[in-house]
């Protein structure tokens, strides 16, 4: 039985279990009328587990290795409980007349979160089999939740279906790294690794990346495991897709980084070969298609998807040795806290306008500058962050990732970085386009409530606040990249 | 100790922000329009006082230099200052950010708080461009300038010119060449680190770090990165195909800032960067420069003379006339045997150039867009016989279109003359060709301007005469101050040239040792 201590070390998820347990508890006593009172139980877990987070971060692993505690995970933690308030903050109005169960809403999003904060400290197969898992089951029932709405069924079939068969290829590689090392903890697989001069148990390792990076591929949304992205996007509820685009997309870099840099710096030279080809994939496909895109969602879906790419590149080119502040890791740390604030703020304004007026589709965003100009001028703002052009936090995230490429030398992927950023201009500006220039057919203003309002105010004065004085920011990745049995070569 | 040139910088923007709390309706609109001029006269004030008060031009230093830590970890600061180089075309910017918004009041009746506003945070984006002396803080305001400037052309741009297209051509266009630019940035960074000392992206710095140094590949690779970037905006053939698009479409006040500062900031960048950090690569690549500069020349003159709307012809003779300013520029880093006069003359003719092509350029496009508000069509065959029937307008578009052509007296004569003393002595024959641009550029402005629309007979069944009338006040008063430049500097131009000949021959000085 573990002592105090080391369940003191994961308060934050105590904290959450706690809380979720709370909200049954509230919404079967209180009914109807403890409705109001649950999204608020919700932000204050959050808001706790957040709290602990200070006092926590140490460089060790408890649970007989299963579980690391470092600042590397505190700071996924972090982008975790913060995405999660957030989308309960765009989830209050959007549940109000769409469904009755709020209460179990809540719940899975509370473990939902609770499930990112696991992945993220997960250095065991079994943990991340199981945190990657437990994730899953949540955003199946999330993305399916309004049970009236058939384009939500749709994607939480879809979902599923895509969830069941990566994970089974992963399971499939979890299972040959375990016959290659005899045992579940990542730190063993690299003894294992640099011990062995078998070319069987290289090509095995090489083998189990790939299979890995299925699961997390489909986490992430890379090519080609993103298909489901674009239909998910579409169909599940607003503030849902939200929460899939950041807590759920950082959880799986949280693991992606994690297993290569700890478990496979072996195969440091295969595995970036492969990351390489799935970076310019995810990122070309996601912005071409992108292209194309007529509805809110969708675009947004693939916008997502090329989003990942980018961050790949900084996952491809990490190296923490030496002194320059290009590391790689840090970048995608920076990339990932700067793309929680713009896309969450992006996603507040696309549920706040399908609230009011049931908008998704570019065209219907016609004259939105009339309508609601605060909603339309943040747009810009958002839309600037995600290309990457400053003044934009979105700026410094790329500027790290793309200076993290070129101090490895990867120049080719750079190259296609920095293209697609541009091609991304495109499609963010066709709903400027439309907010700005087109004249609205109904122009009435859009009423917004007063939660949305702040959200999306706090979003938008991080984005360009985070710009000006970008250095807390990456102080906080530089102290992210403190990981557990990170290879320093 | 005032900061001048954060003050200077900042208060645009802080004008833009104040505008977002004047109240709605159309009465407030009047209020708006004033307040928006009369607070662009503060940084015109600010800059004049400046130039002729604090700054130094015998001095080939930087000046009045402020410096704070931004972002230590990347070794980033906030780092700015004025040398003879940024001086005149920071005053070019506020005086022609105060015509423009003030020739506006009477054009732009609609969303008037959003141009007003979209067109300060310009002023901020440009000025900011022209005081960075750190790569970084250069870029950040290299793209702030990007937004409203797409604003501009797509809201308020004449509708049936395709406004929205031609806006995102625009940001694309010029978006693309500086993502390359911001790879060759971080990567001089990180070859100007260590391992016991961090990179740097001051400019000056850079300058006596020597990035790449010893790899010529990668050097001239980010010397070439961020050439396309700057030649882009200025644009260099082929790089120009945006700036006749995005001209027509754009509002006058529009296509004066983009042709009279926006354009200069690809010149400026290539001067203030390029020559003083890469002086060997550029030497060395200087004349393939050249040629590109020959053929905008020749080219831009050449395609002026084919239009027959009367805005793209100047958009292609701005083509023309900025492909003299990087001929300057090409001559005075070109290798072989010319002396730093030689050299220094043609880098004074190619700066002079730059502040010449603001003032006659920005006039032009004033000039366009008073004829356009008159007769609702710029086709150059629709008119004729103007110079009779409005005479002010008439006395105006024949001094503008002189001073274009080069005619002594007049400002461009100064610097084109100027340009092409120095050149002949290192690009010979580039220069040689380069002469017939004067030629076809006199001919387009003589027979397709002067002829088509001044002279000839008026013919009241063209268009709309209902609306013919002479310049008003407020236009006079618009054109007042550029026609003013374009004389003094014609008959006393040391009054420039004292402060661009100390910073050219300071920056030549990498180049002739």
């Amino acid at each position: 039985m573990p002592d105090l201590n080391t369940w003191l070390l994961i308060s934050p998820e105590l904290i959450l279990t706690v809380f979720g347990l709370l909200i049954i508890v509230i919404d079967l006593v209180g009914r109807e009328k403890s409705h109001a009172v649950l999204p608020w139980v919700a932000i204050l877990g959050f808001i706790l587990a957040i709290a602990t987070i200070p006092y926590l971060a140490q460089d060790q692993t408890i649970f007989a290795g299963m579980y690391a505690i470092d600042k590397f995970a505190f700071f996924f933690k972090a982008i975790g409980a913060i995405g999660g308030i957030l989308t309960v903050l765009i989830s209050i109005d959007f549940l109000r007349t769409r469904t009755p169960a709020k209460g179990d809403f809540y719940l899975l999003l509370t473990f939902a979160v609770l499930a990112t904060m696991m992945m993220a400290s997960s250095t065991s197969l079994l943990m991340i089999y199981l945190s990657i898992e437990f994730l899953s089951y949540m955003s199946y029932l999330l993305a399916g939740f309004l049970r009236e709405d058939k384009k939500s069924n749709e994607a939480a079939i879809k979902y599923f279906l895509y969830g069941a068969v990566t994970s089974a290829l992963m399971l499939y590689g979890l299972s040959l790294l375990y016959g290659i090392s005899g045992s579940l903890n990542l730190a063993d697989l690299t003894k294992q690794f640099a011990a062995s001069s078998d070319l069987s148990v290289k090509a095995l390792g090489i083998v189990s990346f790939t299979l890995l990076l299925a699961g997390f591929g489909f986490k992430i949304s890379a090519v080609p495991f993103h298909q489901w992205a674009p239909d998910v996007y579409e169909g599940a509820p607003t503030p849902v897709v939200a929460f899939l685009s950041v807590g759920s997309k950082a959880a799986g870099f949280a693991l992606l980084l994690r297993v290569a840099l700890t478990a496979f710096p072996t195969f440091h030279a295969e595995w970036i070969a492969l990351l390489s080809v799935v970076a310019m994939m995810t990122m070309t496909l996601g912005n071409l298609v992108a292209l194309q895109q007529t509805n809110v969602k969708r675009l947004l879906a693939y916008s997502s998807i090329a989003q990942a790419g980018y961050m790949l590149i900084g996952v491809i080119a990490a190296n923490v040795s030496g002194a320059s502040p290009f590391m790689g890791l840090n970048g995608v740390l920076i990339y990932l806290a700067a793309y929680l604030f713009t896309n969450l703020g992006a996603f507040v304004i696309v549920v706040a306008i399908e609230n009011a007026t049931g908008a998704v589709e570019i065209p219907e965003y016609a004259g939105l500058v009339k309508r609601a100009p605060l909603l339309a001028a943040l747009f810009v703002v958002f839309f600037l962050s995600l290309a990457g052009i400053p003044p934009t936090v979105g700026f410094i995230g790329k500027f790290f990732v793309f200076g993290a490429a070129l101090r490895e030398g990867f120049l080719l992927l750079a190259a296609v970085g920095v293209i697609n950023s541009v091609i991304s201009v495109f499609y963010y500006f066709s709903i400027i386009r439309a907010a700005f220039f087109e004249e609205p057919k109904d122009a009435t203003l859009i009423r917004v409530p007063g939660v949305m309002t702040a959200s999306v105010a706090i979003c938008a004065a991080l984005v360009l606040l985070l710009a000006v004085f970008p250095q807390s920011l990456i102080d906080l990745a530089g102290m992210g990249m403190g990981m557990f049995g990170i290879a320093r070569p | 100790m005032i900061p001048w040139l954060s003050l200077i910088t900042a208060l645009p923007i802080i004008g833009a922000v104040a505008l977002l709390f004047f109240p709605k309706g159309e009465k407030a609109n009047a209020t708006i329009k004033w307040f928006a001029i009369i607070w662009s006269l503060i940084p015109l004030a600010i800059a004049g006082f400046i130039w002729f008060g604090l700054f130094n031009p015998a001095n080939g230093k930087m000046q009045l230099e402020e410096f704070a830590k931004w972002i230590p970890s990347i070794n980033v600061n906030y780092h700015v200052g004025v040398d003879g180089l940024s001086m005149p075309l920071i005053f070019l910017t506020t005086l022609l950010t105060t015509l423009s918004l003030f020739y506006s009041k009477y054009v732009i009746h609609e969303r008037v708080r959003e141009f007003f506003l979209m067109f300060l945070l310009l002023e901020t984006g440009m000025l900011g461009v022209f005081i960075s002396l750190d790569f970084f803080l250069f870029y950040v305001f290299w793209e702030l300038g990007l937004v409203p400037m797409y604003f501009l052309i797509a809201i308020w741009g004449h509708k049936e010119d395709r406004p929205q297209y031609s806006a995102i051509k625009f940001f694309l266009y010029t978006l693309a060449g500086s993502v390359f630019m911001l790879l060759a940035i971080i990567a001089m960074y990180i070859t100007t680190s260590s391992a016991t000392t961090p990179g740097t992206f001051d400019i000056v710095e850079l300058a006596a770090r020597k990035p790449f140094a010893g790899d010529w590949a990668f050097a001239s690779f980010a010397f070439w990165s961020i050439f396309i970037a700057f030649a882009i905006k200025v644009p260099l053939f082929p790089f120009h195909t945006w700036l006749p698009d995005a001209h027509t479409a754009a509002p006058t006040a529009g296509s004066v800032i983009l042709a009279g500062i926006l354009l200069k900031l690809g010149t400026y960048g290539i001067v203030r960067v390029l020559i003083p950090i890469f002086p060997q690569v550029f030497q060395a690549n200087a004349t393939i420069i050249g040629i590109l500069a020959t053929i905008s020349i020749v080219y831009g003159a050449l395609a002026a003379m084919a239009q027959t709307d009367f805005k793209r012809l100047i958009a292609y003779s701005s083509v023309n006339h900025m492909g003299y300013v990087i001929l300057g520029i090409a001559a005075a880093v070109a290798a072989g045997g010319a002396t730093l006069t030689d050299r220094a003359i043609a880098l004074d003719g190619a700066i002079l150039q730059m502040f010449n092509h603001g003032v006659i350029t920005g006039a032009l496009f004033f000039i366009v867009g008073m004829l356009y508000e008159r007769a609702h069509t710029r086709d150059l065959k629709m008119f004729g016989g103007l110079g009779a029937k409005v005479p002010v307008y008439g006395a105006m578009l024949l001094v503008a279109t002189f001073a274009s052509l080069g005619l002594p007296g007049l400002a461009g004569f100064i610097s084109e003359f100027m340009i092409f003393r120095g050149a002949f002595a290192s690009l010979t024959l580039l220069s040689t060709i380069s002469v017939l641009g004067i030629v076809f550029g006199a001919a387009m402005l003589l027979w397709k301007v002067i002829q088509n629309v001044l002279l000839g007979t008026f013919d009241e069944g063209k268009w709309e005469h209902k609306h013919l009338f002479d310049l008003t006040m407020p236009e006079i008063l618009t054109l007042t101050p550029l026609v003013i430049l374009m004389v003094l500097i014609g008959v006393y131009p040391s009054v420039l040239l004292n402060t661009i000949n100390t910073i050219s021959t300071a920056i030549l000085g990498v180049i002739v040792k």
